[in-house]
């Protein structure tokens, strides 16, 4: 009996091993040698560039291209307030930010003990699981969510994490949109304790160029991921209203100029707003003499 | 002979990647939609998949009462359709499933049940047919494989069998031209008149078709399955295009608002806005309220764009130069046959300014 469980064992190890050599749906392993692991718990370390509160109208930094920011300028608030917003959760392309602690669960084959998937989740977010188990993703036509479809494979000690099928939704929580076409590219790198996230968003509908961001996550122990109950309610908007302002009727949009000096000529968004010459067109204002207490337009 | 054999025999070239991919148990073929260039199939839920056939989309009820279609595509698909649908069909019914043993006393086990060698011999049953077809327009390319598709089904709405049942709101087929009529093989055997209309329980839940006044023409349904939580939105909802408002069959934009917001007064979603109904469009991906939202969103927001052009005065000329729709036109404005400009005149054809 022991003998013929022993043949069984190695018909079934040259098969594996036969079938990885094939490439056929098998985990994605980490390579020989790295011993990576992104399990655990983990807390955002916000010393980046933090746009988690953004005025109404800042779009500086993100490259938008002109449809991008027409969208973007005509985005009202109080849409917020409509049932079908009210427990929306973020998106993948955003909420690699760290809303709250993130916890990353491992999913381990009872038999390989290779790891299959990773399941990332934050407060106030939906399942968003990280496929290392080769499958493909989904046909075009399937539905799409807030957390995508995502497929990782490793590239040294860094996990690259491909993710489509995502829902239209926010880049900067002021209207700045990215389309449900978009497809984003994360990796995941790892030292000691701190995690690196890398989100790079390909959305050639709205963006310019992809827009690449980043997050720090240091490891940490006893942090809670609460339960996110939600059920959306009236809020007294007037039935049948979309909340927008008609192009070019932002009143807002002006606020956002006198508050970092913006000339009227130049842009509040785009790719030009990226880079470190940008700041060279700006002129004086609140902001630059060291007034940052106000939250109007917030 | 293999039941992979056996469906590509039955589905034809068409359906083969079809076929390949549903070759296995059904737990499996649920994960393994259909990947031909023309012919694409996605389950929804329960008995419920949705196919899409040259662009357009059909949804199909598969059961132990037969098929039930949600539209039939173009007639120049209507073949491959057939194929897709009938090779689904087989498969979705001979699903492998333990016979049912009656050694000792079971309750409701009749003798011709009781040999346990019988099961071992018994063959898949046969599929059914296409027993009605439900046009959500009438549109070429929502109802052109109705001659066909009904053709080939059987139906018991009288004594004798029939070809497969079709039916449409009443307003659907009085806007078609009298120069090229359509065949009667293909028009409605039955039609609904009001609000909605109930259709008898079919494979194992209840189908009401509920009317859509003046949007995107004024004989549109929208189908509810009720148990899969499925809706078939028909031509309302584009997920490739801006909606197609044919004013001239009586389509409105605000028939169109109207009816996008009534979807999302009918659908419940599952958990923070997300899943929950699906909704599957005319055209494009599957939705859920989610989707639905930003694309009544949009619809709403280019209404109120022309009515405020309308009130500064500008002229239907003026506002197609002003491109008022360009922030969406990089999502809704690729499709060839129906531009953004054709869009924005339909909103200012039907357009009520007063309100």
């Amino acid at each position: 009996m022991r003998k013929t469980t022993r043949v069984h064992v190695v018909l079934l190890t040259t098969a594996l091993w036969a079938a990885a050599a094939a490439g056929i749906g098998l985990a994605q392993n980490a390579p020989p040698g790295v011993t990576t692991d992104f399990s655990g718990e983990w807390t955002v370390v916000r010393s980046l560039d933090n746009t988690e509160n953004p005025w109404v109208g800042d779009f500086f930094g993100l490259p938008l291209n002109a449809n991008g920011l027409a969208r973007a300028e005509t985005w009202d608030a109080s849409l917020l307030s409509l049932p079908e917003y009210q427990c929306r959760p973020h998106g993948w392309a955003y909420i690699y930010r760290g809303p709250t602690q993130l916890r990353i669960s491992k999913e381990v084959d009872p038999f390989s003990r290779e790891i299959v998937a990773y399941q990332p989740e934050w407060h106030q977010s939906t399942n968003m699981p990280v496929y290392l188990d080769g499958r493909e993703h989904p046909p075009a036509e399937a539905a799409h969510s807030w957390g995508g479809f995502s497929t990782a494979s490793w590239e040294g000690d860094m996990l690259r994490i491909e993710t489509s099928h995502l829902k239209e939704d926010y880049i900067r929580r002021d209207g700045a949109m990215a389309t449900d076409e978009a497809d984003v590219t994360t990796w995941w790198i790892r030292r000691g304790d701190i995690l690196t996230w890398v989100n790079i968003i390909h959305d050639p509908t709205y963006l310019s160029e992809p827009l690449i961001r980043s997050a720090e996550y240091r490891l940490t122990v006893n942090s809670l991921v609460p339960p996110h109950p939600c059920t959306s309610v009236y809020e007294g908007l007037e039935k049948g209203k979309v909340p927008h302002f008609l192009l070019g009727e932002n009143p807002f949009l002006k606020e956002i100029r006198a508050r970092y000096g913006v000339a009227a000529g130049s842009p509040t968004g785009g790719p030009d707003t990226m880079y470190p010459e940008f700041e060279q067109t700006l002129h004086d204002s609140g902001w630059s003499a060291g007034d940052r207490a106000s939250n109007v337009g917030r | 002979m293999t039941l992979r054999t056996t469906l590509l025999r039955a589905g034809g070239v068409a359906t083969a990647a079809a076929v390949l991919a549903m070759s296995g148990p059904a737990d499996l073929v649920a994960q393994q939609p259909t990947q031909t260039s023309d012919v694409r199939v996605l389950p929804i839920r329960g008995n419920v998949w949705m196919i899409t056939v040259g662009g357009s989309n059909v949804v199909a009820s598969i059961g132990k009462d037969g098929v039930m279609l949600v539209d039939t595509g173009a007639a120049a698909m209507s073949e491959k359709l057939l194929a897709t649908v009938q090779a689904l069909d087989r498969q979705v019914t001979s699903m492998r499933m333990p016979q049912k043993s009656c050694v000792g006393i079971v309750l409701g086990c009749s003798w011709w049940n009781s040999s346990t060698f019988l099961p071992t011999t018994a063959a898949p049953p046969a599929p059914k047919p296409v027993v009605g077809i439900i046009n959500t327009s009438f549109d070429a390319d929502h109802m052109g494989g109705n001659a066909a598709l009904s053709a080939a089904g059987r139906s018991h709405v009288g004594l004798a069998p029939q070809d497969a049942w079709i039916i449409a709101h009443e307003r659907a087929t009085s806007h078609q031209p009298k120069a090229s009529p359509i065949p009667p093989a293909a028009l409605p055997s039955q039609s609904y008149e009001g609000e909605s209309f109930k259709l008898n329980f079919f494979n194992g839940e209840g189908v009401v078709l509920w009317h859509m006044p003046a949007a995107h023409t004024d004989g549109d349904t929208i189908v509810q399955f009720r148990e899969s939580e499925v809706l078939a939105a028909g031509e309302v909802l584009n997920m490739t295009s801006y909606p197609v408002i044919d004013v001239d069959k009586g389509g409105s934009i605000q028939g169109v608002v109207n009816a996008l917001n009534w979807i999302l007064e009918t659908a419940v979603v599952e958990h923070m806005m997300e899943g929950g109904t699906i909704i599957v469009p005319g055209h494009g991906r599957m939705a859920d309220s989610a989707d639905v939202a930003y694309y009544r969103d949009m619809v709403t927001i280019m209404r109120d764009r022309v009515r405020a052009a309308v009130k500064k005065g500008m002229t239907l000329p003026q506002i197609k130069a002003a491109k008022i729709t360009r922030d969406y036109d990089g999502r809704f404005g690729r499709n060839a046959s129906y531009t953004p400009d054709m869009f924005v005149e339909a909103i200012h054809r039907s357009l009520d300014t007063k309100s």
